[in-house]
């Protein structure tokens, strides 16, 4: 799965270890998750888009 | 704050599971070597011993449970897959070496310690793998 977390982390100028901090996981994960190597469960994912302000469908994109 | 409340539980959990496998480890070679070496053979003594290392082994596994509690759901897959491939190869390695003893292939008894050791080396190879893979 795709995901826009990088630029969004960016855009608000957060490091991966602040996202990691708000979403109390650990920095691997987050980094994980960038990559693509690891996707988060459906909680974390829900987490994910009300830190940032969105829907989930606009931080996440299925790959083809 | 938050990083910090998470990575003191995760220590605090990581210690105590370290002291409780620490104290199990101990107290099951004291299990085994006293009754030789200490109270020699003393059936009672074996009793209370053994008795006492069955629960600092039951405490060691709640302080696993903890552990496994404290992670986060990366961390908690990367155990799972470790624990999935230790299990199996504890299965399929311990069958194994089992049927070379009934069929006598081999010469020696089948050892327990020898199954316990392919069951923790599997775990950590797969442990650190998992960690790398997802680095």
């Amino acid at each position: 799965m795709k995901n826009r977390l990088k630029v969004l982390r960016a855009e608000r100028d957060m490091t991966q270890a602040d996202l990691a901090d708000s979403l109390q996981v650990s920095r691997q994960t987050i980094n994980a998750i960038e990559k693509g190597k690891f996707d988060p469960s459906l909680p974390l994912a829900f987490k994910l888009a009300k830190l940032f302000g969105l829907k989930i469908e606009e931080i996440f994109e299925e790959e083809e | 704050m938050k990083t910090e409340n998470r990575n003191e539980q995760m220590k605090q959990a990581t210690k105590s599971l370290a002291i409780w496998t620490i104290l199990w480890v101990l107290s099951l070679a004291l299990s085994i070597f006293g009754s030789k070496l200490i109270w020699q053979e003393n059936i009672v003594l074996s009793i209370l011993v053994i008795s006492i290392n069955t629960v600092i082994g039951i405490k060691m596994i709640y302080a696993n449970v903890k552990h496994l509690s404290a992670q986060d759901e990366l961390q908690k897959k990367i155990q799972l897959d470790a624990m999935g491939i230790a299990l199996g190869a504890g299965v399929v390695g311990g069958l194994s070496y089992s049927s070379l003893d009934v069929t006598n292939v081999i010469s020696s008894d089948a050892e327990i310690s020898f199954l316990v050791m392919l069951i923790s080396i599997s775990y950590l190879v797969a442990l650190l793998i998992g960690k790398q893979r997802y680095a």
